[in-house]
């Protein structure tokens, strides 16, 4: 019953089943209901649920977001897609001055049930404007819930829960978890929102990562149990609500904490999860925790330089290792600029 | 050569400098398919193939100090505006030799001597971007007017209509043209707008519009001649429709389900802009096909020298992460 399937086709499953359990779930976005089917991740569904139920849209990401906001009120259980997460910000008004605020605004009589999925890209020369993680900054608004999958079980559990969810939530799911492969159960299941999710056990350290960083941490702490070195390994799963017990626990047993994040360093969660367990536990840290993320800088397009710019499964191995006092070189010296480093896989033959 | 451009000329349209730089741009892009086959070009790559007349007849009637700003379908835009082919190659290529040093790639380019201000990823984003440039032109007294492409999908975002209505309200001098391609993505005009005539969208701002046929470089030019005009007077903004054909996807990641082959054959065949102009040369303007040919071949090296040009330019050092994110200029 072990069944594994694609990251995409997880996603696929969970807005079928949301389609098929509820009939106020509708899906919007573009390219939603066309060929290529958001990369496969809404492949089949209008055929079976017909095209007043899954919705191509207009360019129009503002003014469409505050369609759906206002078709939520009623009793609409909107799912919008966004391509790109940059495409996300032309609707920031409705939901975050909007959406956000309702349910507090006006003592709860109604609610505002929207799913707002934002796509993350990462190398083949997507660039500055195609490649952002904003999660940080929309964890940072009341109201609003922030869920960053990392497995093709989760990006189907979070999905489904997310879509029940009667706040409006941002689901973020980053381009290349769609090619992962993962046990995925059939039929309907939630993940629930808000409790992270110890993948691995150890006592040396404590690494929490959310998103692909997940994966890359995942593969890190392989390597490192090789070398006899046990971690616990915590994946957020959601950034808003966050109960933080789990990550407090880890570091009260392993005094270390190495944070990944696949977003800009300044102002990013992982300083939010450091802050926590100083506040709540600095006692039990043996040394100063460590931020694994993308410089502050701009993505870049050409492969000779993004290869420099995303941090890898050695930086995260490195980063445990200086904490147990192991010396460790530049993860960064024996890459090429031309090694193929900016797609999922080698397998990978483009374009995106 | 000179002598010859004289029989060519269409009013101020000098005929085969237009069959050269729309030969320029069409053989650009194709070799840019080509490389992208090849694996030597990755990331985003939206060819303008088909639509070449467009730009091309703009440019002609645009003067030294006039501005163009596009979207992401922008490499026919950089050539037509006389950039480098060396350098927009290299860029496409990412490498340091191009515009943004192979930080920008296909969709944002830049060249402050052109005045080509990109070059932009967000649909839509570069309309009001090109009515503040309209905005300074006028601020600044330089006559200059800007050309503001937009395409069809973008059509439907709200900021597009905000600009409208701030251009019509100070009468700035912006060209607004959209380049109706027929497909947003893959969503054609008729999903996506609930009205086709999109040039009539700036009449609730009192700015004039008209469409025109996009696929024979004499029709676009007599077309925007008066919007241009319009604009240069001081009259404020139009709205230049402009109907053309993009040959190939949306861009390389598009294999153009929504489309029958049998539709991009019958435009290539009956309205394919190079062929219409090759025809109008040799038949009314009595051209030699020999010099015709000449022309081919000098594109051709041209073409083939910028991908050496990019291949032989070496990729941007790892440090160049860290440089230009801010302006380390002291202005005052």
């Amino acid at each position: 019953m072990n069944r594994k399937i694609l990251g995409r086709e997880a996603v696929q499953e969970a807005l079928d089943v949301s389609l098929q359990r509820d009939k106020d779930v509708i899906l919007i976005g573009q390219g939603v209901p066309d060929a290529t089917q958001t990369y496969g991740t809404t492949a089949g569904l209008v055929d079976k649920y017909g095209t007043d139920r899954v919705y191509e849209m207009p360019l129009s990401e503002s003014a469409m977001a505050g369609v759906m906001l206002g078709a939520s009120l009623v009793g609409a259980r909107p799912v919008m897609t966004f391509a790109r997460l940059e495409f996300f910000l032309l609707a920031i008004d409705p939901i975050i001055n909007q959406a956000a605020k309702w349910c507090y605004m006006f003592n709860a009589q109604t609610h505002v049930p929207m799913t707002l999925r934002l796509i993350i890209g990462r190398g083949w020369g997507q660039g500055a404007q195609h490649s952002q993680s904003l999660h940080s900054w929309f964890a940072h608004i009341p109201g609003l819930k922030v869920v960053l999958p990392a497995t093709p079980y989760d990006l189907k559990g979070l999905l489904i829960a997310s879509i029940e969810d009667p706040n409006p939530v941002i689901f973020i799911e980053h381009r290349w978890l769609h090619y992962n492969h993962g046990h995925v159960p059939e039929g309907y299941y939630k993940t629930p929102l808000g409790i992270p999710n110890l993948i691995r056990k150890g006592d040396k350290a404590t690494v929490v990562s959310s998103g692909y960083m997940t994966i890359e941490s995942i593969k890190a702490v392989n390597n490192l149990n090789k070398q006899g070195i046990e971690v616990d390994l915590i994946d957020l799963r959601t950034l808003s609500p966050l109960d933080d017990t789990i990550i407090l626990e880890s570091v009260k047993k392993t005094g270390n904490l190495v944070v990944c994040d696949h977003a800009s360093l300044t102002g990013g969660f992982s300083s939010e999860i450091i802050t926590r367990v100083c506040e709540k536990s600095f006692g039990s840290l043996k040394n100063s925790p460590i931020r694994i993320s993308l410089p502050d800088s701009p993505t870049p397009t050409t492969r000779g330089l993004a290869n420099y710019f995303y941090p890898t499964v050695k930086h995260i191995e490195n980063a445990v290792k200086s904490l147990l006092g192991i010396k460790t070189e530049d993860p960064f010296k024996d890459i090429k600029p031309t090694d193929k480093l900016d797609i999922p896989d080698q397998s990978f033959k483009g374009p995106f | 050569m000179a002598e010859n451009n004289k029989n060519v000329l269409y009013k101020d349209l000098n005929l085969l400098k237009s069959y050269r730089d729309m030969l320029l741009i069409r053989r650009f892009e194709e070799k840019s398919g080509q490389l992208y086959g090849m694996g030597l070009i990755a990331g985003f790559c939206h060819l303008y193939i088909g639509q070449e007349a467009v730009v091309v007849a703009l440019q002609a009637l645009s003067k030294p100090k006039d501005s163009v700003i596009t979207a992401y379908r922008d490499h026919g835009h950089m050539l037509a505006c006389g950039m480098d082919a060396n350098s927009v190659m290299a860029e496409l290529m990412g490498r340091f030799d191009g515009p943004s040093k192979g930080k920008g790639g296909s969709m944002h380019m830049f060249s402050r001597e052109k005045n080509f201000y990109g070059g932009h990823g967000i649909v839509g984003a570069q309309v009001p971007l090109g009515t503040g440039i309209a905005f300074a032109h006028q601020y600044n007294e330089d006559k200059g007017i800007c050309f503001t492409y937009m395409g069809d999908g973008a059509c439907n975002q709200g900021q597009v209509y905000e600009a409208y209505n701030m251009a019509s309200l100070w009468k700035l001098p912006v060209l607004y043209i959209i380049e109706n391609n027929k497909y947003s993505m893959g969503t054609s005009e008729k999903r996506h707008s609930a009205s086709d005539a999109l040039y009539k969208r700036g009449a609730a701002w009192n700015i004039p519009g008209k469409a025109i046929d996009g696929m024979n470089v004499i029709k676009v030019y007599e077309g925007a001649l008066e919007a241009v005009e319009y604009v240069r007077s001081g009259k404020g903004p139009y709205v230049l429709e402009i109907h053309t054909y993009r040959y190939r996807g949306h861009s390389m990641s598009d294999p153009a389900n929504y489309r029958t082959k049998e539709e991009v054959k019958g435009v290539k065949n009956q309205y394919d802009p190079l062929i219409t102009l090759k025809n109008i040369l040799i038949e009314e303007y009595k051209v030699k096909e020999e010099r015709l040919k000449t022309i081919e071949k000098e594109i051709k090296e041209v073409v083939n020298d910028s991908a050496i040009f990019a291949q032989e330019s070496p990729e941007p050092k790892a440090v160049e992460l860290y440089t230009d994110i801010y302006n380390q200029d002291t202005v005052y």
